[in-house]
């Protein structure tokens, strides 16, 4: 516990969040300027053998809180045990994934710390000591580097997929501690019903591939070949405010500014113009793809590939091809 | 019952944004409320006309918030009150929260503050979660649904938008509600809401007005700095154009994408 930097482990139902995995990756490359090893925290009831996976991806120590006040996330009950620790044994750094959970966990102990939080970090370096991190701001149109010069500890949140996920090396040896719980269950305000889960929905955040479909898709039935391409790939079906708007999908699907801000390795738009709304949440995509029918859509300054033509005939075309390449 | 809702003047989302000489330019676009923070207002509203009171409009920001504040006045919210000083300039979310926790305490009778999920200028959302911390009230953040409320009772259900599809949860009020954008369809400012709104002389409260310790606000309350803004690197290249028939335009593409190893 001695280590600077700490990691929040993200789980849902035993599964861990690929940003946690993506902040133990990035935890590593900061003992190399703050020295010591990493500490990850583990909260849930019955996680202690996901300690192993956390070891193998980064991981010197985890300690591991487990309590049936802890087995669904609530803020108040995880920033308990996050600051309890956290004021015993004063770490430098404390990372998460910027997730829902993640960003509020951080917001919410930097209160009890006193401390500051930066949310949605994309580049971390450290500078005399004190690390410097890139976030984006106005919806993606401007970066901003932003620092927590005297307090501690700087809790940072950092952007899912925007870090590399390190390989797990199994022969990685570390410690597990168990921990307690802070807070008995009266002291906590809210309490968790249920989840309504969507099984087949990929999580646009997470996802490596994003194919959308916007005001060009001309009604919920144009999003039927966007979504098959989306399937056949492998990746989520996102959409434009357009589309959005004009209720043909839900807004879950929204990538832009009042929506999800995105960064996989292909976005596929078809019959997306590139307002510079939508252009703040998918312009750090790696590679992007423009189907459209008008060739001066400003998606085009953005794309690597453009294709100007109707996506009802290029968009199954591409499906038709990929089902060959990809043997489906 | 009484529901504030806070709200923040950002530029126009559809501005252009740059950076001359380190400060932050939108050209000639307005200022407008935080798109966002339209979903809160409307939710507000709805509240108070569902279930009696009043909603009250808060800001802090300089005098110009006013106009996002008549905003909501001519959308239908009761009263709105603007803070504003020049010490609490520079605030960061951790001095923000607490102006705004000690603003809500100096109101007093308050049910339920409502926020949009972040402003599209700083895009951290860390104050929503953060106030409800200073006021030690219910952290409903990421609210997609007001399922429940037994005002009675004191008692709220409400439907959260995480990562993994809709959280039901229950909890006490006060509570503090963080806004998604599904959770509602803004109305447009009535005529005669507007032409009220334009009338309406809104108070301002200084950082002494609600009982601020200056140690705790502006640039000395704040934990965290950001010297620098900057505009994003240009994406390098240009777009190769695919033409052909619609199979040969997808083998070309399945070729390239396959290459770039990004399938």
């Amino acid at each position: 516990m001695t280590n600077k930097i700490w990691v929040f482990i993200e789980q849902f139902k035993g599964v861990i969040a690929q940003s946690s995995f993506e902040a133990l990756g990035e935890a590593r490359k900061l003992t190399a300027d703050l020295g010591g090893g990493v500490t990850a925290l583990l909260m849930g009831q019955g996680v202690s053998e996901l300690a192993q996976a956390v070891i193998a991806h980064g991981a010197d120590e985890v300690l591991v809180a487990e309590d049936a006040t802890l087995a669904e996330f609530r803020s108040e009950a995880y920033t308990a045990v996050l600051v309890k620790l956290a004021q015993e044994h004063k770490p430098e750094v404390i990372l998460a994934g910027a997730t829902t959970r993640g960003r509020d966990l951080l917001g919410m102990a930097s209160i009890d710390l006193g401390s500051g939080a930066i949310a949605d970090a994309i580049a971390l370096k450290v500078v005399n000591g004190v690390v410097n991190a890139t976030r984006p701001v106005y919806a993606g149109k401007l970066l901003s580097t932003v620092m927590c010069d005297e307090r501690r500890p700087q809790l940072i949140s950092l952007r899912p997929r925007a870090f590399p996920k390190p390989e797990p090396d199994s022969a990685r040896t570390g410690t597990v501690t168990a921990v307690s719980a802070a807070l008995a269950e009266d002291a906590l305000p809210t309490k968790v019903v249920e989840y309504v889960v969507d099984e087949n929905r990929v999580s646009l955040a997470d996802a490596r591939i994003i194919v959308s479909g916007g005001r060009g898709v001309g009604g919920p039935e144009g999003f039927a070949p966007v979504r098959e391409l989306a399937e056949t790939l492998g990746g989520a079906l996102g959409a434009s405010r357009a589309a959005v708007d004009a209720g043909w999908i839900p807004y879950a699907h929204q990538v832009g500014q009042t929506g999800k801000t995105v960064g996989p390795d292909l976005y596929i738009a078809c019959g997306i113009s590139g307002a510079i709304q939508h252009q703040a949440g998918m312009r750090t995509s790696k590679v992007i793809v423009a189907i459209n029918k008008d060739p001066d859509a400003p998606i085009f300054k953005l794309a690597r590939y453009g294709v100007v033509g109707d996506l009802f005939k290029i968009v199954p075309a591409l499906s038709a091809e990929f089902k060959k390449r990809l043997g489906k | 019952m009484h529901v504030v809702v806070c709200v923040k003047q950002t530029p126009d989302s559809a501005a252009k944004m740059g950076v001359e000489n380190g400060k932050v330019t939108w050209g000639e676009a307005g200022l407008v409320v935080n798109p966002w923070d339209e979903y809160a207002i409307e939710e507000a509203i709805r509240l108070k006309e569902k279930y009696g009171g009043k909603a009250t409009a808060l800001s802090m920001g300089p005098e110009s918030a006013k106009e996002a504040l008549k905003t909501c006045l001519a959308m239908g919210c009761d009263e709105a009150i603007l803070l504003s000083d020049a010490t609490l300039k520079g605030s960061d979310a951790l001095a923000t929260s607490y102006a705004l926790a000690k603003a809500i305490q100096k109101m007093g009778d308050v049910d339920i503050v409502l926020f949009g999920k972040q402003a599209i200028d700083g895009d951290t959302g860390l104050v929503p979660i953060g106030l409800a911390r200073r006021l030690g009230w219910a952290p409903l953040t990421y609210t997609i649904k007001i399922a429940e409320l037994d005002v009675a009772a004191k008692t709220i259900r409400a439907e959260r938008l995480l990562e993994q599809g809709r959280q039901i949860v229950t909890g006490q009020l006060p509570a503090v509600i963080g806004t998604v954008k599904d959770i509602n369809e803004p109305r447009y400012p009535s005529f005669m809401g507007i032409r009220k709104a334009s009338k309406a002389n809104i108070p301002t409260w200084s950082a002494a007005d609600i009982g601020c310790e200056p140690e705790k606000i502006g640039p000395t309350g704040s934990a965290m700095r950001w010297p620098t803004v900057y505009p994003l690197p240009t994406r390098e290249g240009s777009v190769e154009l695919l033409a052909g028939t619609p199979e040969e335009i997808a083998t070309q593409l399945a070729d390239k994408l396959l290459a770039d190893k990004v399938i």
